[in-house]
């Protein structure tokens, strides 16, 4: 639904040219509609010149920089050497960090994005079924999501998720004795970091009772009428219906947690210890860029990167066509 | 009245449909669970900011809120400025680059968009295309080479990496939500102020702006709180430490201290979440509307 407004262009001319007796074009007037269009494309592109800039200077410009000193060794010092494929070669096999990273960011972003979509739709059809002050319920739950990629939170998860922590103080009221520092342990230090995306899950919720709003009440009813039981109701057009939605909630999840980096870096304390386990993507691209100024080793992880949002992006365009539905009004 | 007659009469209330009494059963206990799964989630946040007027011994041992001496000693402590910390002049700093990102967002969006959306021009579809492209640009694509267009510009050190891009109008989805926003305005208005013989930009600011306020909050709304969240753009620009701004601040805080002011730690993160909390809870209304219709996360 969201990804279906990208609007038509409409041309946004008048009413069409009343036409002249005899059908005789004037040149005076047409010379005149010429003014007028160079006049618009004139004020079109004064209003764009910030917008212009902005895209040459600060993203294309630099895209293809980046991409130019993906194949060079640069090490901000001095000018850089042109050095072919290496940094790739060298991110693909030699390069064990490298790895290191994409499972942690492929393992973090698998576990975070199911657990996500889960909650928020399962949460989303709980409270459209009609509750009472749901615009405030809708409000409080989207609290974390504005506090989730913070500083402040990630600090706050390293004393919940701390071996005298909250969450094991929670696990001793209900008789477990536990004293283990679930960030110190590399075994469950990426399930806090999840925890946290986890935590936000708020903001897809949002979109997800946006989407319910407009599922037709009659298609519920005629379904009663027939007998459907509740879950042959989500199945049969809960989900049918809201299918566009959960595809645009599942791109944005996947994207966002696949760029996530201030968690990972404050919790890992920038290393992405213990033991590598917090060594998300970027992460790993700031320490090669920022921590030992490789520059050309970071922008090839930069494309990398590019290139595996692509394939995923793609992919998921592509199993859309076997989920995903696009009826005429929902 | 009986079943039977409702069925018969008004098929519409079909719905599975109890006596009042266990309906109201049913309401209290769906309200029971959603407080329930609420609590929850903002547990962690409100056992902060219930530790933050905690005196320091006392954090770790008490997972009760609200029970308890309470003091304002650590917010004391947090502020007080030494030789490496001074929160005071990092929320000053965080609020200086908080709002001209806002007010750089919402200037260069709103014009790019009133073209977008209301203007003819040569390459408009392409150039939209580009916009729409720009969406899902991950930032790390363009860092490397931004930090050293920026440093040879001598820009470290300064919030100018910070603001400049803003007024640039980089962050493509502000654009696209403005003109999402205008394509729905009725066109008669300024189809009126152009016979009036207003020029295009006369009609952006006397017409289209005014009219713009949901966008606008939204808009100011989300970069304030990025703005504010920010930590990769101040930690990879800002070495000052004169400069920092509040996540570097915290991060600051728990190098220099360790974890032996959890208190002061704990005082600080809550007024860094403070103002956030604070702007989305008093413009929600107009903000859900925004993140509804456009799926901003």
């Amino acid at each position: 639904m969201a990804l279906a407004v990208v609007p038509k262009m409409t041309r946004p001319d008048g009413p069409p040219r009343r036409r002249g007796h005899a059908d005789v074009v004037d040149p005076e007037r047409q010379a005149a509609l010429r003014r007028r269009h160079r006049r618009e494309a004139l004020a079109a592109y004064g209003f764009l010149t910030p917008w212009i800039l902005g895209l040459l200077l600060i993203v294309i410009g630099p895209m293809i920089a980046s991409l130019v000193l993906s194949f060079t060794r640069y090490e901000l010092i001095g000018s850089p050497e042109f050095v072919g494929l290496e940094n790739y070669e060298r991110m693909f096999t030699e390069d064990p960090r490298w790895w290191k990273s994409v499972r942690v960011t492929l393992a973090y972003t698998a576990l975070s994005v199911p657990l996500v979509l889960t909650f928020s739709l399962l949460l989303a059809v709980f409270l459209n079924r009609g509750i009472r002050g749901l615009a405030l319920y809708r409000t409080l739950f989207y609290v974390p999501s504005l506090l989730g990629g913070s500083v402040a939170i990630a600090l706050l998860w390293i004393q919940v998720f701390g071996s005298d922590g909250l969450v094991n103080a929670v696990l001793g009221v209900f008789g477990v004795d536990s004293t283990r520092s679930w960030i110190g342990n590399p075994s469950t230090a990426l399930v806090t970091l999840v925890a946290l995306n986890v935590w936000t899950f708020g903001s897809s919720m949002v979109i997800f009772l946006a989407g319910l709003r407009q599922i037709p009440q009659s298609y519920y009813e005629a379904a009663a009428l027939d007998g459907a039981s509740r879950w042959r109701q989500f199945r049969s057009i809960t989900f049918p219906s809201l299918s566009p939605v959960i595809f645009f909630n599942t791109l944005l999840t996947i994207i966002n947690s696949l760029q996530s980096f201030t968690p990972a870096y404050v919790i890992s304390g920038g290393t992405g210890a213990p033991a590598d386990s917090l060594l998300v993507y970027t992460v790993y691209l700031y320490q090669r860029g920022f921590t030992n100024f490789q520059m050309g080793y970071a922008s090839a992880m930069a494309w990398a990167l590019l290139a595996g949002l692509a394939v995923i992006t793609a992919v998921l365009f592509w199993s859309a066509r076997f989920w995903v539905f696009y009826g005429e009004d929902a | 009245m009986s079943a039977t007659t409702v069925r018969t009469a008004r098929p519409s209330l079909l719905l599975p449909r109890r006596p009042t009494r266990s309906r109201l059963v049913a309401a209290v206990a769906r309200h029971a669970v959603t407080i329930a799964v609420l609590l929850a989630m903002l547990y962690p946040v409100l056992w902060m900011i219930d530790a933050s007027f905690r005196p320091n011994g006392v954090i770790g041992t008490t997972y009760l809120p609200f029970a308890g001496e309470f003091t304002t000693e650590n917010y004391e402590a947090g502020l007080r400025r030494t030789s490496t910390l001074n929160f005071s002049r990092y929320f000053v700093n965080s609020t200086i680059v908080a709002v001209l990102s806002v007010v750089g967002n919402v200037f260069a969006c709103t014009l790019a968009a009133y073209a977008f959306a209301r203007l003819q021009f040569p390459l408009r579809r392409t150039l939209f295309a580009i916009l729409m492209g720009t969406l899902l640009l991950p930032y790390q694509v363009t860092m490397v080479p931004q930090y050293i267009l920026f440093n040879e510009l001598g820009w470290l050190n300064t919030y100018l990496p910070l603001v400049v891009p803003r007024f640039l109008a980089t962050d493509a989805f502000y654009v696209f939500l403005a003109v999402q926003f205008i394509r729905g305005l009725p066109r008669e208005l300024d189809e009126a102020a152009r016979i009036d013989g207003c020029s295009h930009l006369s009609i952006f600011t006397r017409v289209i702006a005014p009219l713009l306020g949901p966008a606008i909050a939204t808009t100011a709304m989300f970069t304030f709180v990025h703005a504010w969240n920010d930590f990769l753009g101040p930690r990879l620009y800002i070495s000052d430490t004169r400069l920092y701004t509040v996540p570097q601040g915290l991060v600051q805080f728990v190098d220099a201290t360790g974890q032996s002011s959890v208190g002061a730690l704990f005082a600080m993160a809550t007024l860094a979440i403070a103002p956030v909390v604070g702007f989305f809870l008093a413009a929600q209304r107009l903000l859900t509307q925004g993140i509804a219709t456009t799926g901003l996360k």
